[in-house]
């Protein structure tokens, strides 16, 4: 039966790869066309639809207003994957210059940019987004806001960790020695090189951008109510989880799904772009 | 080991000042008088004033901070806004109970996540390898609170197992105490547990390579007794490293799992205060929460050089 299974799976990495690319498209393309291809409104309250068990057209159930929860996770998903990548672009936007610089320069540039920011990286991320939540206030944008923040040095020690081994590759003395002036030696030849650890740092923030803020929401300090999201409806479940237990397990699972499609991509990408490690690891 | 030790140690204080300035610096960003914030609709002209004068609103704010810097430094955290109550005392009595969850979090973590990674290591592409990856995968994916959810709707509404919240000081029944722990441990473990297996995994993989498991393997050692004498001890180290890493971490899980499970601990008195507006309980609750997640990966850090002599000559 292994044997069976195997075969029908694609080969090796590139099959986690795709499948994964496949799970995150399917998931993008639910978010961005939410109102026209899932029946019902995700606002609309039906108080005698409350509680209703999944039934074929509405296979996720009701929640405690009468509101279709298939209809609120698609929803939800623009919020959840909208902001995953806000804060990870945001992120990347700020923290890719710096890691870059501070590679490049390294010396007293290097410590300057790198030392406040490890201050940032001294707590841990939920408790930083949390105390940034508490003082800026809730909302889309803030949570956004607040998980760049916290990514940015993760961004910026990979970048730098990145060019200081693409520095010390004889192609890049040989373009000095040419004569190549900074900009073009980091452009041209340094950052390319350095994409790849960089390109699997963004999946695997992209996973937790949607753990992370899905928890916010569920802790009250995220996206507010009237907007659909994953850690909100899981919240408002938990109060109806005996009598209706579908209002909890959907949304969680469509979090894990959107979770494990990027950390797919995050894996075949580590495995594809790197296959000396790929020897020792599969 | 001394010298290296110390270097580490050194690296620490700098570190340790850059994050109260940001957290002092956060907390004075809140928007409007923090001073109305806290007495709220209740606030008079007379009560405002009275609150500024006693937590030293009026100062500039750099003495400010120099003042809750030097009294933190004596062990004075200052005293909540509202209760009135000294705020390191508040964090004494919570801390136990933070510190019990991370550390049978941190034992589950080993005790799922190094057989898993053997189990898969040890037979590479083999159906207990993929297994393995594939539960190492949704592992890693699963968000805790929701899995938390799960545990308390199968094993304690369901099957009425385990109890689905509450605590009990370990002093007054150290049974009960591990009963109402098992579930909120196995919740911040599971995850956790996934990427140490990933880890274990690979670590035994690479030491597979190493020419002495070539050569205890040409002098006729069983697989197992390979495995267990020969590839473990050298996978150790990475192992240690991140779970060292992973028990800093579980200080933030813990957040969100003692909320779940209504558990008296630093965590949930950290959220508390957040969806309050507490914010001296806040600010003295992220410095300590965030001094103790750079504590343990400091010990890691030195305990990595300790375990291996490499890591010291950098």
């Amino acid at each position: 039966m292994w044997r069976a299974i195997r075969r029908a799976l694609p080969a090796g990495h590139h099959g986690v790869t795709a499948a994964g690319l496949l799970v995150v498209a399917v998931l993008t393309l639910i978010a961005a066309l939410a109102p026209h291809v899932v029946p019902g409104s995700p606002t609309e309250i039906a108080r005698d639809h409350a509680l209703r068990a999944p039934t074929w057209d509405q296979p996720f159930g009701m929640d405690d207003l009468g509101r279709s929860i298939l209809s609120r996770v698609a929803h939800a998903y623009r919020v959840s994957l909208g902001v995953a990548l806000a804060s990870v672009a945001l992120a990347l936007l700020v923290g890719l210059p710096l890691g870059l610089v501070a590679g490049y320069a390294e010396g007293a540039l290097d410590q300057l940019i790198m030392r406040p920011l490890d201050v940032l990286m001294a707590f841990p991320a939920i408790l930083l987004a949390i105390a940034l939540m508490s003082v800026f206030g809730t909302g889309v944008v803030l949570v956004a806001a607040s998980l760049a923040v916290v990514y940015t040095p993760i961004v910026a020690r990979v970048v730098r960790a990145a060019v200081l081994a693409v520095k010390a590759e004889v192609y890049v003395d040989g373009a000095r020695a040419l004569g190549a002036p900074a900009r073009r030696l980091v452009l041209r030849h340094i950052l390319p090189n350095a994409a790849t650890p960089v390109l699997v740092q963004a999946s695997v923030l992209m996973a937790i951008a949607i753990l992370v803020e899905a928890s916010l929401s569920f802790l009250g300090v995220g996206v507010r109510p009237p907007t659909p999201s994953l850690g909100l409806m899981l919240a408002d479940g938990r109060g109806f989880m005996v009598q209706a237990p579908w209002m909890v397990i959907f949304p969680g699972l469509a979090i894990m799904a959107a979770v494990l499609g990027f950390n797919m991509v995050a894996d075949g990408l580590r495995d594809w772009l790197d296959p000396q490690q790929a020897a020792g690891r599969s | 080991m001394i010298l290296y030790s110390a270097r580490r140690l050194a690296l620490a204080v700098p570190l340790l000042l850059g994050m109260s300035v940001l957290i002092f610096a956060l907390m004075r960003l809140v928007p409007g008088d923090p001073a109305v914030a806290v007495l709220g609709y209740k606030a008079t002209p007379d009560g405002i004033r009275a609150l500024r004068e006693s937590f030293h609103l009026d100062e500039p704010v750099p003495q400010q901070y120099l003042r809750w810097l030097g009294a933190a430094a004596r062990g004075d955290l200052g005293h909540d806004f509202r209760q009135n109550e000294p705020i390191g005392r508040m964090i004494l009595d919570r801390l136990p109970v933070t510190l019990e969850l991370t550390l049978l979090a941190a034992l589950c973590t080993a005790l799922i996540g190094v057989p898993l990674g053997l189990l898969a290591g040890g037979r590479r592409g083999g159906a207990a390898d993929r297994a393995a990856l594939a539960v190492g995968l949704v592992g890693v994916s699963v968000p805790d609170f929701w899995l938390g959810i799960m545990l308390i709707l199968g094993l304690s509404l369901g099957a009425g197992l385990l109890p689905s919240g509450g605590w009990v000081p370990f002093a007054e029944s150290p049974g009960e105490n591990l009963i109402h722990m098992a579930l909120p441990a196995l919740t911040l473990a599971v995850s956790r547990a996934a990427v140490l297996g990933r880890l274990t995994r690979a670590a035994v993989l690479d030491t597979m390579h190493k020419s002495f498991v070539q050569y205890a393997r040409a002098k006729g050692l069983g697989e197992r007794a390979i495995l267990f004498r020969h590839v473990l001890p050298n996978a150790a180290i990475p192992i240690v490293t991140v779970l060292g890493l992973q028990v800093g971490y579980m200080l933030g899980g813990a957040i969100v799992v003692e909320m779940i499970f209504t558990l008296p601990g630093l965590g949930r008195m950290t959220l508390d205060a957040v969806l309050e507006r507490n914010y001296p309980v806040v600010q003295s609750a992220v410095l300590v929460i965030g001094a103790m997640f750079m504590l343990v990966n400091l010990v890691t850090d030195v305990l990595y050089g300790a375990i291996d002599p490499r890591v010291r000559r950098r």
